[in-house]
């Protein structure tokens, strides 16, 4: 019985890697341009900034936790950012501000779910409102612009040839596993989402565990949210509408159960290259983007599928 | 291995129709004799055979759930079907961050040239300036950018808009009386065109005073409540002239509720349906229309012409037309 689960586990962390590689190949065969190295290092920009969210994401769903608030965050953080720099902040201190508020606001997720007892998903839910409405009434509706260049190349820039946000990407990740795989909060997150009652019995601080969680997704959400202003030249007030969804299905792709305590966060970078790798094949094949929509959709269903049949 | 097999086939059924939607006109040579496209509006494919040089233009719209954009589409289609060009459609879904990978992916198939219609001119810069070190000629629409090179900008012509509106209220007034002009938002590029073109066409005309020039932010409400205080301020005006049909439609709701429906003749701007439809009834006396089939079929021709090594203004106006009763 050992054996077999093990196996089962293994399959399960191969498996998205694999169809990562068939879907690949496949995009390879029908476009020549999609394994060209300057079509990789748009692919993978183009998926930093779900891939950093879904790092998050990650942590939070290992806990049997869900953030929908990651798009708000992304938005006010973004805004607060660009509100500073533009207004004569010397743009590190706007930086910190920024990242400071996605943490915050992750803080008080963790709190409103840990201490008031609410549901993850209707907490974060009515996180979510609130943020996006905080950042309409900071912008007032409209874009805000005039960044200083550092913080566009935060977005556009390249460091030895590789665009920036790729780097950042890797760092969020490798911290990402590093605390996962390699120290006891990480071990005490997938014994939280396996089973909070036994966690809790065997000492572990669930509610500090649980509320980290949230904490370091509003941190990843807000780096995203300066990447996309980067990126944007400017920060949009219905910036990152629907990123939550995309993080989400990122991590599911990547193999990660909604259940909590089984799950990967290597699984949701190569589900973030999945989702993308699609989106940019299909483009590069000149197919609809309302196809791109049924294709996303699709794989979606069946990564969960597989998740069931475990 | 029963489960990976299993997703390995579900991915590669996905490979597949993404094949199958994009070899089907991809594979075929040129074009002139080939049907329009399907529905999605994109033509496909990469595997123009070699030898044959086709001329694809890439066209990244802001949004095709709305019809005015879906018009825009349909226009450059039918100019790139009738030209024997393939045309690439990308929908952002009003997503800027989207549309920056749709244009970088466009850029990587090496499109001959970018038509962008930018879901915001702040955020497209990333994506123009991108096509510049790429050496694509950008061709904007609709919406400009606020950086980067463009080749040219294809929009409506709102200074000959206003000019026609205005026009039109000095014929129905018989060139004699008080004109009241309700402004979009103060800097906002159409409430400058519109007005200008309309102060071109009134202003100086003997018999004619524009008495009151107020700003109502292109908002009904406003348009009611700023209504409300000229007609009190000037009983006597005969025209109103709003920068667009919002502001029209809340001018008209002041003067039916003051009973001067028979005295004040209403121009809009942008044929909205709710305008139309005030205009069909008689209680509006026009609006301007702007044409986005126009627009994108002079987007194609304007890219093609560039590619034909004539040279292209850098502001292409496409003209607007009145609707009236």
């Amino acid at each position: 019985m050992q054996g077999n689960v093990q196996i089962k586990d293994r399959v399960r962390q191969l498996g998205p890697g694999l169809a990562a590689i068939v879907l690949g190949l496949a995009l390879a065969l029908l476009s020549d341009q999609f394994l060209t190295a300057s079509n990789i290092l748009n692919l993978l920009r183009q998926i930093s900034i779900n891939a950093i969210i879904a790092c998050g994401m990650t942590l939070v769903i290992l806990t049997g936790g869900i953030d929908l608030s990651v798009g708000s965050v992304l938005a006010l953080s973004g805004a607060v950012l660009a509100g500073l720099a533009s207004g004569g902040t010397p743009w590190p201190l706007a930086l910190l501000a920024c990242l400071a508020l996605g943490a915050a606001v992750g803080l008080f997720n963790g709190v409103v779910i840990t201490r008031g007892r609410v549901a993850p998903f209707v907490a974060t839910l009515a996180t979510m409102a609130i943020a996006r409405g905080l950042t309409l009434v900071y912008t007032g509706g409209r874009p805000i612009t005039g960044l200083p260049s550092a913080l566009r190349s935060l977005g556009t820039g390249y460091v030895l040839g590789i665009p920036v946000p790729i780097i950042i990407m890797a760092v969020v990740f490798l911290l990402a596993y590093i605390m996962l795989v390699h120290m006891p909060v990480g071990r005490f997150i997938y014994a939280v989402g396996s089973n909070e009652e036994s966690a809790r019995f065997a000492g572990i601080p669930v509610a500090r565990v649980t509320t980290l969680t949230y904490v370091l997704t509003g941190l990843a959400a807000a780096l995203a949210g300066a990447i996309l202003t980067g990126r944007l030249n400017s920060a949009q007030p219905t910036a990152g509408s629907g990123f939550e969804l995309d993080a989400i299905a990122a991590v599911v792709v990547g193999g990660t159960s909604l259940a909590g305590g089984r799950g990967s966060v290597l699984g949701t970078v190569v589900g973030a290259l999945i989702i993308g790798m699609l989106d940019n094949g299909l483009n590069l094949l000149g197919v609809s983007s309302f196809y791109q929509q049924v294709a996303q959709g699709v794989v979606i269903l069946l990564a969960v599928l597989m998740d069931r049949r475990k | 291995m029963k489960r990976i097999a299993r997703f390995l086939v579900a991915v590669l059924a996905v490979a597949m129709l993404a094949a199958c939607s994009s070899g089907g006109s991809g594979s075929q040579t040129p074009p002139s004799s080939e049907p329009p496209a399907q529905t999605g509006g994109e033509t496909g494919g990469e595997q123009t055979p070699s030898g044959e040089e086709t001329i694809t233009l890439g066209l990244a719209v802001s949004t095709l759930n709305n019809p005015f954009f879906v018009d825009l589409r349909d226009g450059a289609q039918a100019a790139a079907d009738a030209a024997g060009v393939k045309l690439v459609v990308m929908d952002a879904q009003d997503d800027p961050a989207k549309q920056i990978s749709q244009v970088e992916d466009l850029i990587t198939q090496k499109v001959d040239v970018l038509l962008i219609n930018p879901t915001d001119s702040d955020a497209v810069v990333t994506a123009v300036e991108a096509a510049n070190e790429a050496g694509i000629p950008v061709i904007t629409v609709d919406r400009g950018a606020n950086g980067g090179e463009v080749l040219a900008h294809v929009a409506s012509d709102n200074v000959a808009g206003g000019r026609m509106a205005g026009e039109l209220i000095v014929e129905l007034i018989g060139g004699q009386g008080q004109i009241a002009e309700l402004e979009g938002i103060p800097g906002a590029s159409a409430a400058r065109d519109r007005g200008e073109g309309f102060h071109q066409a009134v202003d100086g005309v003997e018999g004619i005073e524009v008495v009151a020039s107020q700003p109502a932010d292109f908002d009904r409400a406003k348009g009611l409540t700023v209504m409300e205080n000229i007609l009190q301020a000037h009983p006597d005006i005969v025209a109103v002239f709003a920068h667009n049909d919002e502001m029209a439609l809340g001018a008209l709701e002041a003067i039916e509720a003051a009973g001067k429906s028979d005295q004040i003749l209403v121009v809009g701007f942008d044929a909205t349906a709710d305008a139309v439809k005030a205009v069909e009834e008689g209680r509006m006396a026009a609006t301007v229309a702007q044409k986005p089939q126009e627009m994108g079929r002079l987007g194609v021709e304007t890219a093609l012409k560039h590619l034909n090594g004539e040279s292209v203004d850098e502001y292409i106006p496409v003209p607007l037309e009145l609707v009236t009763q």
